[in-house]
């Protein structure tokens, strides 16, 4: 039924087979064709396979009135432009190919004094006694995982990177040199028997280290339907 | 479960220490004890004596004090709404449920800006002031933790003493104001092969997490309006994200900066926690959505039935993946289910308010409620989840929740019951 009211009300050859635009999606995808493609594709998926929650929320949207006006300027010039400085200050975090990694080194040995000064407090003395997260846990699990440590669970050691230099210590985060964090990062990763006793990191050894949990994730399967529980 | 205050407390004396005045015949249910506590304050005729005067700010009357649950007083902590005590749909702004990774931040509005930059042909700056120009849309949806529900999956540490709240209160809802994300990513201009964004937060644990463009053109917003004012701090004041349907973490609360991307980033929000391990060796990463789930909230632990007879089954059903279309109710443990009534309007990614009435003979039942969403899903028995998963999952434990009235009147958790 809703895919026949969509038909009826969005029926429009140039959006591609009668299904409807998200907004913002309309006779100007030219100017920026990525999203143009993006959302195209989105769509179809919705329109053959109608088991993309996205697609009907796009009906949705498109029943109501939410869309801009057609007569809405293709800018609106509200805001700023943001100066290289602006992002550089705010862009900190780190992708898995090391996107993001400052300059920098940090040894294992050096890890340790910055372990044990700003995080064993409260991850315990060799990051497994807690109270907080624990840390450290080499051992492998074969169906479920027995802990979540960043020894069996964690798939990116980049992850570990930005997530401290961000957020840790907790309750004074920001503290940390660069230096800082590549030096805990690789104390932590030592402990968990990844890398060894003299390694050291920087922005290109970093995203080369190969996490033992990194292949068991997998993208969500869900859809959705009266299909079997997944 | 840690100790609460207020409500919750007395509540809890209700059952133990006010059985002196059940006893007495005073007080049969919960809300009779409530009206006894404000009547301490009320004139026996309020016909009698002249009212207090208008106030620039409301509140809610001595007797009625609904609270949030706290799960303890830390920096990564969260609240729970008490679901039990709501009518309707839309929860009080006050009591919205709480989920924060370092504490609620301290944020002037006219210091707030949102940074947009990466794959786009202009990155921008936008202040409070900007984003409250733009064209906006006004939009009903539910707010869930994806962690909601933890605490009853399992078999050998199924809860019998567990009220709504403490179980399911990492759920909410609210009319949210904004601008759809799909209007400001136009005003930057997306470049040609991005495929996700970066949100992020200006909490101290800089929390972010990994969005797929299409989600952020389909009906994701930058809000700043609930329920009709400017949001609550605890729900990211003054601007956060709010992604229809999805797991409540990826609605980035403070938002301050949305990165375009070609792939996703990997946080810690999306590898070592809010991931599902599936108990085959693999992990199920970016789980998104909010699958369909139904809860009753009365009758429910720790309610009481003085009587047999008429009763009405309450509850809220809800759906990430579009409308509610039915909640079917059993109150013979499963083997036979029959349609609630639906309080309209049924919108998408809200929650729907569903009841049954039935007649309560007297003896054990067992209620339980399964959800109905358009895409033909239904809400799955915590036996099928555990065929699909395994049970060592943490996280979308939407499974039907069953509630069992002994033959005392006392309501407690019962899904125990059917495992």
């Amino acid at each position: 039924m809703r895919r026949e009211r969509r038909m009826k009300g969005e029926g429009s050859a140039r959006s591609g087979g009668g299904c409807p635009r998200p907004a913002g999606v309309s006779s100007r995808t030219s100017r920026w064709p990525g999203v143009g493609v993006v959302a195209l594709t989105l769509i179809t998926v919705g329109c053959t396979g109608g088991e993309s929650g996205s697609a009907s929320s796009s009906s949705d949207r498109a029943a109501s009135t939410e869309a801009l006006p057609a007569h809405a300027p293709d800018r609106f010039g509200f805001g700023r432009d943001a100066s290289p400085a602006r992002i550089a200050e705010w862009d900190i975090d780190v992708r898995p190919d090391g996107t993001g990694l400052p300059a920098g080194r940090g040894s294992v040995a050096e890890g340790e004094l910055v372990y044990a000064r700003y995080c064993a407090a409260c991850h315990g003395p060799t990051g497994t006694e807690g109270p907080e997260d624990r840390l450290v846990d080499s051992e492998q699990w074969d169906l479920h995982p027995t802990s979540r440590t960043v020894g069996n669970y964690w798939p990116y050691a980049t992850t570990l990177y930005s997530y401290i230099r961000k957020a840790m210590p907790q309750t004074t985060p920001g503290v940390l040199t660069n230096d800082e964090v590549y030096a805990v990062v690789a104390w932590i990763l030592h402990r968990n028997e990844i890398i060894p006793e003299d390694a050291v990191l920087d922005a290109q050894t970093l995203p080369a280290v190969q996490m033992p949990a990194r292949d068991r994730f997998v993208v969500d399967d869900r859809t959705g339907g009266p299909g079997p529980v997944r | 479960m840690s100790r609460d205050d207020g409500f919750t407390l007395s509540r809890r004396s209700w059952i133990t220490t006010a059985s002196g005045v059940i006893a007495a015949g005073l007080v049969r249910t919960r809300s009779d004890a409530i009206r006894l506590d404000a009547q301490e304050a009320a004139p026996p005729d309020p016909t009698k004596v002249p009212g207090r005067f208008v106030s620039p700010v409301g509140s809610r009357a001595p007797g009625e004090r609904p609270r949030r649950l706290l799960l303890g007083e830390r920096l990564s902590s969260s609240s729970r709404t008490p679901l039990a005590d709501f009518m309707g749909t839309i929860t009080p702004s006050d009591l919205h449920f709480e989920r924060h990774h370092a504490g609620v931040p301290a944020i002037r509005r006219e210091d707030h800006e949102l940074l947009v930059h990466g794959m786009v042909e202009r990155p921008m700056v936008f202040r409070i002031a900007d984003l409250l120009r733009y064209p906006r849309v006004s939009r009903i949806h539910f707010l869930e933790c994806s962690g909601n529900g933890r605490g009853a999956y399992d078999p050998e540490r199924m809860p019998t003493e567990i009220t709504v709240q403490a179980l399911d209160g990492l759920l909410s809802t609210s009319e949210w104001t904004g601008v759809p994300v799909s209007t400001i990513l136009r005003e930057v201009g997306v470049r040609p092969g991005a495929r996700w964004v970066l949100a992020e937060g200006s909490d101290s644990a800089v929390m972010a997490r990994s969005i797929p463009l299409d989600k952020m053109m389909d009906d994701a917003l930058l809000a700043f309006g609930q329920n009709g004012e400017m949001i609550r701090p605890e729900q990211g004041y003054p601007l956060r994200l709010f992604l229809p349907g999805f797991e409540g973490n990826t609605s980035v609360k403070w938002l301050r900066r949305i990165e375009v991307t070609d792939q996703p980033t990997h946080t810690r929000e999306e590898t070592s926690k809010y991931t599902d391990p599936l108990g085959d060796g693999t992990v199920r990463q970016f789980s998104l959505t909010m699958d369909a789930k139904s809860v009753i909230t009365f009758p429910s632990y720790p309610d009481l039935l003085p009587e047999k007879g008429w009763w009405e089954i309450r509850g809220l059903a809800w759906s990430g993946r579009g409308r509610i279309t039915g909640v079917e109710v059993s109150t013979d443990g499963g083997r036979s289910w029959t349609p609630a009534q639906l309080q309209g309007p049924i919108l998408p990614k809200a929650t729907v308010r569903f009841r049954h009435l039935f007649e309560w003979k007297g003896r054990d039942t067992l209620l339980l409620s399964r959800a109905i969403d358009e895409t033909g899903y239904v809400q799955p028995t915590v036996q099928e989840l555990w065929r699909a998963r395994g049970r060592h999952t943490s996280y979308h434990q939407n499974q039907q929740r069953a509630w069992k009235i002994a033959r005392t009147g006392e309501v407690t958790f019962g899904l125990g019951e059917l495992v």
